[in-house]
């Protein structure tokens, strides 16, 4: 059996990274607002890489996510608050209402072809938000609070780095290719018998399953969520984040969510500022670098392949 | 009854400025594929030109709506010199995401200098309202004015589009881009004017904007900017009647949603129909189905 090196290389380090920031949180050395920056952090890793499902590694350009993160934010935290269940069971149930939202959703607009169906999705965001502006039940526009803090750092650190191999490991098999090759050429892909709605339902739903996961780990960590939170801004947001990395790398896109994080706590003040940075940051990428920071490349240690065995 | 005519007017009135932004959506859209999401904000922009050119130069409604319409031209052409021109031949998704950016860009701009606190719009119009064939439903002076002011740019579009070398450069170069430049029409000249002539309409609606609700945001161009893309879509993207029925057909379902509904849910309504649009018949009313080629 092939043992592969870089899996367990990354995972090792992963491992080690969380005992130092558990040490480091622990101990409270990392003060109150950089740990709330650090949970924040991996939520943005998770909605960035499961963004880049859909708009880099799909090739469709989804301008909704927050949508779906509102959706498990919200069905998740009324699970825990409103019924008093248990954590990991609203998780999963929040993640799912969101799969199947975007099964129901995915399925009439995946048939849109580029802008289209980036206003389409633009269009579900707003939507979510305005129904659940409406919805008394989970607080309207005043927003759903008294959520308890369930999520802590280990639950965090761990749906995350599952997460990360999930898709990793969606677009190493063969789903994944029939996934790139419909980015490459939907024509192409579907003369050769790949059945184009099937996987742009299939990737963008898998998407929205993930992006429900991290709103139910951003709902319990955050105790208040408002409306307001998962606006059009909130999906620009995730949109940056995969379009710098890279459109079409994973490791890209980790990188990215993490620089950008600790830019926007380092600006958290100059509020317009920040805003200004971002959308030149933008536009300079698609002038300067259009493939972004990584292009379509994952990270490696290249030492570690030395005796063959394992070529990507 | 009443409350019905009402609800017209009120809607016509809001459809017009839906209707004046449309255009530029649907003209840029047509001639190079584009959806520039920077349209409600050169909007916002517009709006705060008609803003200080009253308040720091004293001068009328029209005045100000002329040098609005000018300055947003600008304002069009040098955005699309800056950012767009360099992209015409990458993907659509970088296009698309430079369009994002450079809205984004503009919005907080604007925050940084405007403040984002509402500025309140000098009362330029008159407030009077008239009375429509005896019944209790009225129309105000400024939306009198809306319709007549968008209703006579219409016409100057569609003079500028029919009548005019340029108008024809236009129609040639979204019909075919290379083949226009073949014929010897300078595609970067009429791509410009064309962001200049939809950049000034939405220049207009930004000013008539602000008479009519008397305050200005730096974000205003948000929602507006999106609905009225909803609307160009509804109508047809790349087709100016299309854009112009598409507006007013919003602004009517808008304007119900609020008189007889939840106008909380007005937002959501513009796009319920988009997508339903999309599904149903994407190429909008006016479209002509086209059969996709390999």
């Amino acid at each position: 059996m092939k043992i592969n090196r870089q899996l367990v290389f990354n995972l090792s380090l992963a491992f080690i990274l969380f005992f130092l920031i558990h040490f480091l949180m622990s101990a409270k050395i990392i003060s109150q607002y950089y740990q709330l920056n650090i949970y924040l952090l991996f939520i943005n890793i998770i909605m960035a890489t499961s963004l880049n499902l859909v708009n880099g590694f799909l090739g469709q350009l989804h301008l909704g996510h927050a949508g779906f993160m509102a959706i498990g934010a919200y069905t998740s935290a009324a699970m825990t608050t409103n019924m008093d269940l248990p954590f990991l069971p609203s998780i999963l149930v929040g993640s799912i209402a969101a799969f199947v939202v975007g099964v129901l959703v995915g399925y009439p607009i995946l048939r849109l072809g580029g802008d289209y169906l980036a206003i389409a999705t633009l269009g579900f965001g707003e939507i979510v938000r305005i129904m659940i502006v409406n919805t008394e039940y989970v607080g309207g526009a005043r927003g759903l609070s008294g959520i308890p803090r369930y999520t802590n750092w280990p639950i965090l650190f761990l749906i995350t780095v599952a997460i990360i191999l999930l898709i990793r490991n969606y677009i190493n098999s063969s789903h994944g290719r029939a996934v790139l090759s419909i980015r490459e050429d939907e024509i192409a892909a579907e003369t050769m018998g790949i059945n184009l709605t099937k996987y742009k339902v299939m990737t963008f739903a898998i998407a929205a399953f993930f992006a429900g996961t991290a709103g139910a780990l951003y709902a319990h960590y955050f105790f208040i969520i408002t409306p307001a939170t998962f606006n059009f801004l909130k999906s620009v947001d995730y949109l940056v984040m995969a379009v710098l990395g890279g459109l079409g790398s994973i490791t890209g896109s980790i990188f990215a969510a993490t620089g950008l994080t600790i830019i926007s706590a380092l600006l958290q003040d100059f509020g317009a500022v920040r805003m200004i940075a971002y959308s030149v940051v933008l536009v300079a990428i698609m002038l300067f670098r259009p493939s972004g920071l990584m292009g379509t490349k994952e990270m490696k240690f290249s030492f570690l392949d030395k005796k063959g065995g394992n070529k990507e | 009854m009443d409350i019905f005519l009402q609800q017209v007017i009120n809607g016509l009135s809001l459809g017009s400025i839906y209707a004046l932004i449309a255009l530029g959506y649907t003209m840029v859209y047509g001639i190079i594929k584009l959806i520039n999401f920077a349209h409600g904000e050169i909007y916002m922009i517009g709006a705060y030109i008609g803003f200080f050119a009253i308040t720091a130069l004293g001068i009328g409604f029209f005045p100000a709506l002329i040098i609005s319409m000018v300055g947003c031209a600008i304002l069009g052409m040098v955005i699309e010199k800056i950012a767009y021109k360099p992209l015409r031949n990458s993907s659509r998704i970088a296009a698309l995401i430079t369009a994002i950016g450079v809205s984004l860009f503009l919005q907080y701009t604007g925050v940084f200098f405007f403040k984002a606190e509402p500025k309140v719009f000098p009362k330029i119009l008159s407030d009077g309202r008239m009375n429509i064939f005896g019944t209790k439903a009225y129309i105000s002076y400024q939306q009198l004015t809306i319709f007549v002011v968008t209703i006579l740019l219409m016409l100057l579009l569609q003079y500028i589009v029919h009548f005019t070398k340029t108008g024809k450069a236009m129609r040639a170069v979204a019909y075919d881009k290379d083949a226009a430049t073949l014929m010897g029409i300078n595609t970067n000249n009429t791509i410009s004017m064309t962001f200049a002539i939809g950049s000034a309409l939405a220049g207009a609606a930004g000013v008539m904007v602000g008479v009519y609700y008397s305050a200005i945001t730096p974000l205003m161009g948000v929602m507006p900017g999106l609905k009225a893309f909803v609307a160009a879509v509804l109508g047809g993207i790349g087709i100016i009647p299309g854009a112009f029925t598409g507006g007013m057909i919003l602004g009517l379902i808008e304007a119900m949603v609020s008189g007889y509904g939840n106008s909380l849910y007005r937002d959501a309504v513009a796009f319920f129909i988009l997508i339903v649009i999309l599904i149903i018949k994407p190429t909008g009313l006016f479209g002509k189905n086209e059969k996709e080629k390999v």
